[in-house]
């Protein structure tokens, strides 16, 4: 079989992207997605990244504060990266309990002239200005703190995030330690879980930098996948732990391909 | 109605009867003109029981008795004698030498600076507008000095001119440099009175801070003289009798120029009485129309309208319904049609409306309010109106609705908008502002905030909100938690190795912690400045990472050594990812 001339891979790579422009449906066709910078989550993405216009659901594996906290800084260096892509770019975050702390959020980089919060009385407002801020279109990121969401909700939110070509991250919450708020149905295009797991040793006495299993529940057009990562650095950005012992087996199998 | 600027000065007579008290001329002797007020009894008693506005002027005294004055006129090093004066003297007798209090507001006159107004204290020390500085500083050392606004204080005079004319009447001019002229035709009745609304205007002015006085007079210029020449602090002149009432009034009240004054007074024409007596051709022709003028017009012959300063009305649109409207959709097509009459209304006098009242009337006479605030002032059609389409569904229409009326509530200049992003094409900057405001409707304004860094190492208090688009300042790099409890949450069972080892296990909401990792303390001390209890309070923070990775912020109260810093307790307050 003759190799393809590179024009005829041209046309085929842009036969790809237009196939793929229909199927998202989006209003001008363009579907950006935001690199995790790391080769292992990236190629496994559908897109190489996280898809900007569209609704990513993420919440902690088990229905402690911990967990709950590593999913929060999880949203937070995203939502840092995606302020950092545009000069100026703004966030908004719609709470609906007040734990959340600004200073922990500034060193995942999401620094407090990017953010602007709004605290909502309960997860109907929290989905309501979810909406209105992905439908203006002006903003970097929405970030909205939900307990539980219908589907519908969620669909609401996947199109009014198409169509102001903006990227909205939802935080589900543990209500209950027996439900998982993710096994809700939702038109969310990424479900992600983050659990705390044990941080590497140091060769002082103190801690490290925190070491989170990742665990893509769910993503259209692609399959799941488990990692174990380290966190955030000041930047937002996620890392693959230095030691081979402690990877996971996808990862290791992801290094074989 | 003026502000009191001037005092009323009772010194000169004082100071006259010792100068005549060193004169050593023969008395009685009958040989030199002014020699009668040599005798200082009869004339002090007779300048006593004329009114302040009526005593001689210093000019006229000083005239009669100059012949005594030149040659005797005291040297350098002379020690004023005390004057041994039976009589009381008209002026306060010992002045206290310091100006204590006294304020004085100066401007520059030419080449010298003179005072332009005087506070009561320093017209008691003698000082009065006019006077230049140096003699001032001179006479009272420890003056309060200050450098006098005028333009400031016109604007103050034009404020209070249009708070009088929303309030008291509708015509209200300024009557520069320190009056105001209301015109009350027509007004008083409402207020129960000429008397009662004076005393109101007075009150008012008390309690803004000012000194005034009023008089009422059926001429603007005889009310003119009345208040700034009458002396107490409500004059009411009875309509038609304004010749009788200016008449002892000296010249100046009539609003003439100080040479006219100067020039008229050599001739020996003091009061307006006398002025009002002569024949007018030959004033007319020695001092010019302008002062006839001003005579006539303070009797009433002549006209003298006011420029009265008319208040803007905020803009506004109003729309009247011949049947009256209960539906939503009804009042949505209504506010569309009101606020297009709304935004022209604000485009053709430049300005943009921060703060939009919508008043519904209701036919059982009830009236329902929407207010909608803008974090920047705007005059955009669409934005307006989705602010106020979000809140049609708190009207409550009742039996229906005959008017409605978009008022602009607080108002900015906005000239005219540039058309958004360049001429090259280039993507505009997003503007956050209407979703802010649509979001701020929906929350509450106070609900939307970004946060900002507050200068303070104890956690709770490092940060405050701010407003949507302040600028917010940043965090020292310590480790800090994303989630906070507030209050702390306090743990069991601790198990920890004093001073400054952290725990080896706790129990927290019922769950048993072994430490893995942990990095501390960070000593955190109390702020004194704030609450004595705090003066010796320490809080030591650690860092913890349990087995199952969990990662959290503990700290201890008490640095371990010492038992005045706490009591040793362990607290949880909040959690790393």
């Amino acid at each position: 079989m003759p190799a393809l001339s590179p024009s005829r891979s041209e046309r085929l790579a842009a036969l790809r992207a237009e196939v793929r422009a229909i199927e998202s449906a989006g209003a001008d066709g363009a579907r950006d997605c935001l690199p995790f910078e790391v080769g292992a989550i990236d190629r496994r993405l559908a897109g190489g990244g996280l898809a900007i216009p569209a609704l990513h659901e993420v919440a902690g594996a088990r229905a402690g504060l911990g967990d709950d906290a590593a999913a929060t800084l999880f949203i937070a260096g995203i939502a840092a990266r995606l302020s950092m892509v545009e000069a100026g770019g703004t966030i908004l975050w719609a709470l609906s309990r007040r734990d959340l702390f600004a200073p922990g959020l500034a060193q995942a980089g999401l620094r407090p002239d990017r953010v602007i919060y709004a605290e909502c009385r309960n997860d109907e407002e929290v989905l309501a200005v979810m909406e209105e801020g992905l439908r203006h279109g002006g903003l970097a990121g929405v970030v909205g703190e939900v307990g539980r969401a219908q589907m519908a909700s969620t669909r609401r939110l996947q199109l009014a995030s198409e169509e102001g070509a903006t990227a909205a991250l939802m935080l589900k919450r543990w209500r209950k330690a027996d439900e998982d708020p993710l096994l809700s149905p939702s038109a969310a295009v990424t479900r992600w879980r983050i659990a705390c797991v044990p941080s590497g040793e140091l060769p002082v006495q103190s801690v490290g930098r925190p070491r989170w299993r990742i665990e893509l529940a769910r993503q259209r057009g692609g399959e799941p996948f488990n990692l174990v990562m380290e966190g955030n650095d000041a930047e937002g950005r996620l890392a693959l732990p230095a030691e081979p012992r402690h990877r996971s087996p996808a990862d290791g199998r992801a290094r074989a391909a | 109605m003026a502000l009191e600027q001037e005092a009323e000065g009772d010194g000169p007579e004082g100071r006259m009867g010792a100068r005549i008290e060193d004169c050593s001329c023969p008395r009685g002797g009958g040989w030199r003109p002014g020699a009668g007020w040599a005798r200082r009894e009869e004339v002090q008693a007779e300048i006593d029981t004329l009114p302040l506005h009526q005593r001689p002027s210093i000019r006229e005294m000083g005239r009669r008795t100059e012949s005594s004055e030149v040659p005797f006129r005291k040297g350098r090093g002379d020690v004023p004698r005390p004057s041994p004066s039976p009589l009381p003297s008209p002026s306060p007798a010992p002045l206290p030498r310091a100006g204590e209090g006294a304020l004085i507001t100066i401007h520059r006159v030419g080449t010298r600076m003179e005072i332009a107004a005087v506070s009561p204290e320093a017209a008691a020390l003698g000082l009065h507008s006019g006077m230049p500085l140096t003699q001032a500083r001179a006479m009272i050392p420890g003056l309060d000095i200050r450098n006098a606004e005028h333009e400031a204080d016109a604007a103050i005079l034009e404020r209070l001119a249009l708070f009088a004319a929303r309030r008291w009447t509708p015509a209200a001019a300024v009557s520069a440099p320190d009056g105001l002229w209301l015109d009350l035709t027509g007004v008083t009745h409402l207020f129960g009175g000429e008397r009662s609304i004076c005393a109101r205007i007075l009150r008012f002015c008390a309690r803004a801070g000012f000194a005034a006085r009023i008089a009422v007079a059926g001429t603007a210029g005889a009310a003119y003289a009345l208040a700034r020449n009458a002396g107490g602090p409500i004059t009411l002149c009875p309509s038609g009798r304004e010749a009788e009432a200016i008449a002892p009034l000296p010249l100046e009240a009539l609003r003439i120029g100080e040479d006219s004054a100067i020039a008229a007074r050599r001739l020996g024409i003091d009061r307006i009485g006398d002025l009002i007596a002569m024949p007018r051709a030959p004033l007319a022709r020695r001092f010019g129309q302008a002062l006839l003028t001003r005579l006539d017009q303070a009797l009433g012959s002549a006209a003298e309208p006011l420029e009265p300063i008319v208040p803007a009305d905020p803009p506004s649109a109003s729309v009247r319904f011949a049947e009256p409207i209960a539906s939503a959709e009804a009042i949505d097509t209504a506010l569309d049609r009101l606020m297009s009459g709304f935004v022209d209304t604000l485009g053709e006098k430049g300005l943009a409306a921060k703060r939009t009242i919508l008043f519904c009337s209701r036919i059982d006479g009830e009236e329902q309010r929407i207010v909608i605030g803008t974090a920047r002032a705007s005059r955009d059609r669409n934005h307006l109106l989705r602010l106020l389409r979000m809140k049609i569904e708190t009207i409550d229409p009742g039996f229906g609705i005959e008017a409605m009326r978009l008022v602009a509530g607080r108002c900015e200049p906005l000239g005219p908008q540039p058309i958004e992003g360049g001429l090259g094409g280039e993507k505009p900057d997003p503007d956050l502002v209407p979703l802010i405001d649509r979001l701020a409707g929906r929350l509450g304004a106070r609900r939307l905030f970004r946060i900002s860094a507050v200068e303070s190492d104890v956690p709770e208090r490092s940060l405050a909100r701010v407003g949507p688009l302040s600028p917010a300042a940043g965090w020292p790099d310590w480790p800090r938690p994303v989630r906070f409890l507030s209050p702390p949450e306090p743990i069991d069972r601790v198990m920890a190795e004093l001073p400054d080892q952290a725990p080896l296990r706790f129990l927290w909401r019922g769950r048993m912690h072994r430490t893995a990792r942990a990095d501390g303390p960070e000593r955190i001390y109390g702020e004194w400045w704030r609450k004595s209890g705090e003066a010796d309070a320490v809080r030591d923070y650690f860092e913890v990472e349990d087995e199952d990775g969990a990662r959290f912020w503990l700290y201890r109260r008490g640095d371990g050594i010492d038992a005045r810093t706490g009591d040793l307790s362990w607290w949880l307050q909040g959690m790393f990812g």
